[in-house]
């Protein structure tokens, strides 16, 4: 009985070594191609150990190209989306989780439906109207973009979250004198301050990231998001592995320590729907 | 008190408006817009020929093509076999988390890893790994004595190709599968475990009796919701390999874009972003049958 046991355990071990490897050495080689002195980034073979440690290319991606503008546009277009998008969520998902609106199942059913369609399947008359209007190349092209993008989601979670608040508090609240909107802002919203804080989290990831409708809609170096210009490094006949290495871990860093940091909220804004009760 | 009822269902309605706006302005009204496209001939590349209406042209064209019926094959192959497994690695992630042991939190935190970075750089940290020359698979694979010589995963043949992106796929969308397993799993009543253990089940008939039964609503959400996030996909192939070599890694998506944006070709590329739309339809129809069937109005 004991042997059988360890041998279980042992290929559990070993199926856990194999897995956490696999995610994270990817990401440890990315780091790692990044502080290579230069003249060791492209050996043959291969060292997985590095000799040597060379950080000026963290400068230098700053001081030599656009990239630290490109940060900003990300910055700028994926905080003003979020902030947008969790401002009519937020009021869309009271809404349908308080008042008795006619059809609000439905409401959300299309909603959601909508929101699954592909992104190519809507892009290009976005794109001709974008043009007409003269906004390609500008951020609120990618604002307006994010912002309507994740209202879906965000209204999604926040409904369902909404529902778990007992009306019991906001009654109190208006026998007090409170009219419905007060009684949101001053009694819903910071209660719902945990579900809130993961829907921010995660419409930012997410703009953050995305990388079609920026690819699309802005071109020039001075209006590009961090994803897209990584993307451009490439050229034509050389790509400088070490110079996207150093832009990559700049740009996914510090997500990966928001999502380490955070990782209840993120979990749980995940997995929301999808496992019942 | 009507008074009061009656402005808070208007307020109701004020509220809700803003949203329904914006999900019709981004999603509804350009998908019109593209069925409509799909039904002109529209070439922008060619603007003095205008925008003839064509009919149902453009649909027959295309499915007598064979580079489009070959990225609807592919598309749903890619996303039947990304998500399979996606969901037996995730699956065994998940089993894994669920014991404690010491470091867990470690190996949760290396899962979560691979989601939080974007798709564009997962793209490129792979590619760089598959790189011919001066990638560390070839390296590795030559230092062992598995390859005689550098081999060009993403470009060489199709086959490899194809199984190259699965790989960087599963490894970059894994994790969320594994993160909603192991939810579900959380969410078994250990005293079901307890009544097993009594009645003197081993690990796998307890697996099977009960963990499984009960895990199967978590697994068919997380299964229909990611093929219809892998049937939608775009960013990660077309950063890796760009449809390549030749057409072989083509998804739907990326046909879409190639025809829409580079050939300009707005008519065709719009009638393959309806088909492709449907496609997604259908799925997420079944994906909400199942979501609200306890809420069947």
């Amino acid at each position: 009985m004991k042997r059988k046991i360890s041998l279980w355990n042992g290929l559990v071990i070993l199926f856990g070594i194999f897995f956490v490897s696999f995610y994270i050495f990817p990401i440890y080689w990315n780091i790692l191609t990044s502080i290579r002195p230069p003249g060791e980034v492209v050996t043959i073979p291969a060292q997985l150990i590095p000799k040597g440690i060379f950080l000026k290319r963290y400068l230098t991606i700053f001081t030599e190209t656009h990239f630290s503008q490109n940060i900003r546009n990300s910055l700028i277009i994926s905080s003003i989306s979020t902030a947008l998008c969790l401002s009519i969520s937020t009021f869309g998902a009271y809404a349908i989780s308080r008042i008795r609106i006619r059809g609000h199942k439905i409401i959300l059913m299309l909603v959601l439906v909508l929101s699954m369609l592909p992104a190519v399947s809507i892009i290009s008359p976005l794109y001709l109207v974008f043009k007409a209007g003269g906004l390609i190349n500008t951020h609120l092209s990618l604002i307006i973009t994010y912002t309507a993008f994740w209202v879906p989601f965000s209204i999604w979670f926040l409904t369902n979250f909404f529902k778990t608040i007992p009306t019991a508090l906001e009654d109190a609240a208006v026998i007090d004198g409170c009219s419905p909107l007060q009684a949101l802002t001053k009694v819903i919203i910071p209660l719902a301050a945990p579900a809130i804080f993961t829907v921010t989290i995660l419409i930012f990831i997410f703009s953050w990231g995305e990388f079609l409708f920026a690819l699309t809609f802005t071109t020039t170096h001075k209006v590009i998001t961090a994803p897209v210009a990584i993307f451009l490094f490439q050229g034509k006949y050389v790509i400088p592995w070490a110079d996207m290495a150093t832009a990559s871990t700049i740009v996914s860093l510090p997500v990966v320590l928001v999502v380490i940091i955070c990782q209840k909220y993120i979990v749980e804004g995940l997995t929301s729907g999808a496992v019942k009760g | 008190m009507r008074k009061v009822e009656l402005s808070k269902e208007r307020l109701g309605y004020l509220l809700v408006i803003p949203a329904l706006a914006v999900v019709i302005g981004i999603f509804l009204y350009p998908f019109i817009t593209t069925l409509w496209y799909s039904l002109h001939s529209m070439r922008l590349n060619v603007p003095h020929l205008g925008t003839p209406w064509v009919g149902i042209k453009n649909y027959l064209l295309l499915f007598g093509f064979n580079r489009f019926l070959y990225a609807l094959r592919f598309t749903v192959f890619f996303a039947v076999v990304g998500v399979s497994l996606q969901l037996i690695l995730g699956i065994g992630v998940a089993l894994t988390l669920h014991k404690h042991f010491r470091g867990r939190s470690a190996v949760r935190v290396s899962v979560l890893a691979p989601w939080a970075i974007c798709l564009v750089v997962a793209a490129l940290m792979w590619k760089w790994m598959y790189n011919a020359s001066y990638g560390i698979i070839n390296s590795v694979f030559l230092q062992m004595g598995l390859l005689n010589q550098p081999f060009d995963w993403l470009g060489a043949n199709a086959t490899w190709a194809i199984i190259s992106s699965l790989i960087a796929t599963v490894w970059r969308d894994s994790p969320f599968v594994a993160i909603v397993v192991l939810a579900g799993l959380q969410s078994i009543e250990l005293n079901l475990y307890d009544a097993a253990e009594i009645d003197g089940g081993n690990r796998f008939q307890v697996f099977r009796f009960i963990t499984l039964p009960l895990l199967k609503p978590a697994i068919l959400v997380v299964l229909l919701f990611q093929t219809i996030h892998e049937i939608r996909a775009f960013d990660l192939i077309f950063a890796l390999t760009q449809g390549g070599p030749g057409n072989a890694t083509e998804l739907a998506s990326l046909f879409v874009y190639k025809f829409t944006f580079s050939f300009l070709d707005f008519g065709r590329g719009s009638a393959a972003a309806v088909v492709l739309a449907s496609l997604t339809m259908i799925l997420c129809l079944i994906y909400m049958r199942f979501l609200f069937k306890d809420e069947v109005s």
